[in-house]
């Protein structure tokens, strides 16, 4: 009895965490300290302490904090996003593209800005409802007394495709105005403000408290629908509510973010490599490597080839997808 | 207390297709009870229905003389505990995190495995005789061992009926006895009401008490193994001439049948030479 006590993975576990937690703030504290105009640290601790209206708290506070504020709540929702989907869909490929959300995001954002170019405040909006809206299509599609994984998956393809059409369709009416969403499309946190903290924040609490609540659900449906509905889960309304979970999630992440692919699919799986596919522990570590990486990534992407900005996703589809090879044959000879 | 569990005219199918039209059964003794039919029969498919894992058409299926579908799934989790036929594990998953997920019925959001769980889980594990693999990963056993950790999950619901769809399949045949032998000493050590969907007719014969053999859909037969297994109901169930035998061996006999090719008499000299 003892021996269940004594977990040997307990070590590796509280190491992990403790690396990631540092390596995050770490990470944030180099997103705010680094750029055009460097800070020290005493800068940033004035800034906290001793506010006053001077241009180094002008950038660090308005610029660089929600920044890479932003950075990491997505990196958070779009990880655990795809964690929820891969656990819920028990597919190691899904992603949040596949409940149709990308799709979505992308052509109303893209519809926005060529057809009704004017406020940019209002593309993160339209955003947010065309991911819902293509991620309620795709579940009416996919439903036939519950939520079927494999129709939901299917049909988010479809509809991704449908969606694809669209946006083409408006690149090639509009090759004139392409140029200023090229940008957003790529995904990137460039001019991200405290009002996007502000969209973004509520449903990243949403997700950690639907994480914590929903751990021991994930872990019953990776074993299976027969086996999670022997164990008294209600398997239908789990795998509803969870996936509306990752909806949200997702499509918040994408409407301030951009089409940032990627974090949803291959942090899950970098976490499941380090800890393992239990949930307990699983989502925590995606969550804090996804925001890591986010915050990370953006802030070489800014800095590398200064002054030109590089967008994150292509930043991190050239570094990310290599170093996801490299993870994935290591662990194979293993 | 003793459970019941019963069929009430239940009519069975997936997406209209209908697969037992109309069946009644009744199980109230905490006795090993095999399902034997030909495939396609609908067996499975019975099993998935007293387990409340398949909504019926029409009827019902009562758990203690409630609907099990009126009843919490938790409630009915904590009575019954069932292992499907074919199940699936992420591989880095440990034999101690795989018979914990047993406990889940009995616990509230946040609340964590207490002593008594842990005690429940050595149990299981020792009941099975896996206690020496706590942590070893699913993917490096066996496929004799990981059923093992696999009943150990179920035998920590603390069930009191205990459903097993075809729970040999994979195995070879050392690892079949050995699994079926587990079997009936888990029913003697703690009276659990065993049943099960068995396609090995011999172990049905050996080690159950009950037979209910499944034709078409329609209950063929229901009773005691002497009366189940005849060549009469063999030859009707599956088309297949048998012999039957008794066996004794460790102090107890028990029936054996082999199949074979023709419907010949002895008088026609075609009976198979039995040396």
């Amino acid at each position: 009895m003892r021996e269940i006590v004594i977990d040997p993975r307990g070590a590796w576990r509280t190491g992990i965490s403790i690396t990631g937690l540092v390596a995050l703030v770490a990470a944030l504290f180099w997103g705010i300290r680094v750029g055009a105009v460097p800070f020290s640290t005493y800068d940033i601790w004035n800034v906290f302490i001793a506010p006053s209206a001077n241009e180094a708290y002008q950038i660090i506070y308005n610029i660089r904090v929600p920044r890479v504020l932003v950075g990491a709540l997505t990196g958070i929702n779009l990880a655990l996003a795809g964690c929820i989907l891969q656990g819920v869909l028990r597919n190691p490929l899904a992603d949040p593209g596949i409940i149709g959300v990308s799709a979505g995001a992308g052509l109303a954002a893209m519809s926005v800005m060529i057809l009704w170019p004017g406020p940019m405040a209002l593309v993160p909006a339209a955003a947010f409802l065309g991911a819902l809206l293509a991620a309620g299509i795709v579940f009416l599609l996919s439903w036939d007394r519950g939520i079927q994984p494999l129709r939901l998956i299917l049909a988010g393809v479809a509809l991704a495709a449908f969606f694809g059409g669209g946006m083409s369709a408006l690149m090639v009416f509009h090759s004139d105005k392409v140029q200023g969403t090229v940008n957003w499309m790529a995904g990137g946190f460039q001019g991200r403000s405290w009002n996007h903290v502000q969209m973004i924040l509520p449903y990243s609490l949403i997700g950690v408290l639907g994480a914590m609540l929903s751990y021991r659900q994930l872990n019953a449906l990776q074993l299976g629908d027969e086996v999670a509905k022997g164990l008294g889960i209600r398997v239908e309304k789990a795998r509803f509510f969870l996936v509306i979970l990752a909806a949200l999630l997702a499509a918040s992440a994408v409407s301030v973010a951009g089409l940032l692919g990627f974090v949803g699919l291959i942090i899950p799986h970098i976490a499941r490599m380090l800890v393992g596919s239990d949930f307990e522990y699983l989502m925590p570590c995606a969550a804090v490597l996804g925001a890591t990486i986010v915050v990370a990534a953006d802030t070489v992407s800014r800095t590398i080839f200064s002054p030109v900005e590089v967008p994150v996703g292509i930043f991190m589809a050239f570094l990310g997808a290599p170093f996801f090879l490299y993870l994935l044959r290591k662990g194979m000879q293993r | 207390m003793n459970h019941t569990i019963k069929a009430q005219s239940i009519t069975l199918g997936y997406g209209g297709k209908v697969i037992i039209p109309k069946m009644d059964i009744v199980i109230d003794k905490p006795e090993i009870i095999s399902i034997i039919g030909p495939n396609g029969s609908g067996k499975s498919t019975l099993l998935k229905a007293l387990s409340r894992l398949l909504v019926p058409l029409a009827g019902c299926a009562l758990l203690d003389g409630k609907d099990i579908y009126q009843l919490q799934p938790g409630q009915v989790a904590k009575i019954m505990a069932i292992l499907p036929q074919t199940v699936h594990a992420p591989g880095d998953m440990t034999v101690c995190d795989l018979v914990a997920y047993g406990r889940m019925p009995y616990k509230k959001i946040f609340e964590k495995l207490a002593s008594d769980d842990q005690e429940c889980i050595t149990a299981a594990m020792e009941a099975t005789g896996i206690q020496q693999m706590l942590h070893r990963r699913l993917d490096s056993l066996s496929g004799g061992e990981r059923q093992r950790a696999w009943l150990a999950m179920a035998l920590a619901q603390e069930p009191r009926i205990l459903l097993l769809d075809e729970p040999t399949t994979y195995l070879d045949i050392h690892h079949q006895l050995e699994l079926m032998k587990l079997v009936r000493k888990l029913h003697q050590d703690m009276q659990i009401t065993i049943i099960m969907v068995l396609h090995d007719l011999n172990h049905a014969a050996r080690f159950s008490h009950r037979v209910i053999a499944v034709k078409d859909g329609l209950l063929f037969a229901d009773g005691p193994v002497e009366e189940v297994f005849t060549v009469e109901n063999l030859r009707a169930l599956y088309g297949v001439e048998t012999t039957i035998m008794t066996i004794d061996q460790g102090g107890s006999s028990h029936l054996v049948c082999f199949p074979h090719d023709s419907c010949l008499k002895k008088e026609d000299g075609c009976a198979p030479a039995v040396r």
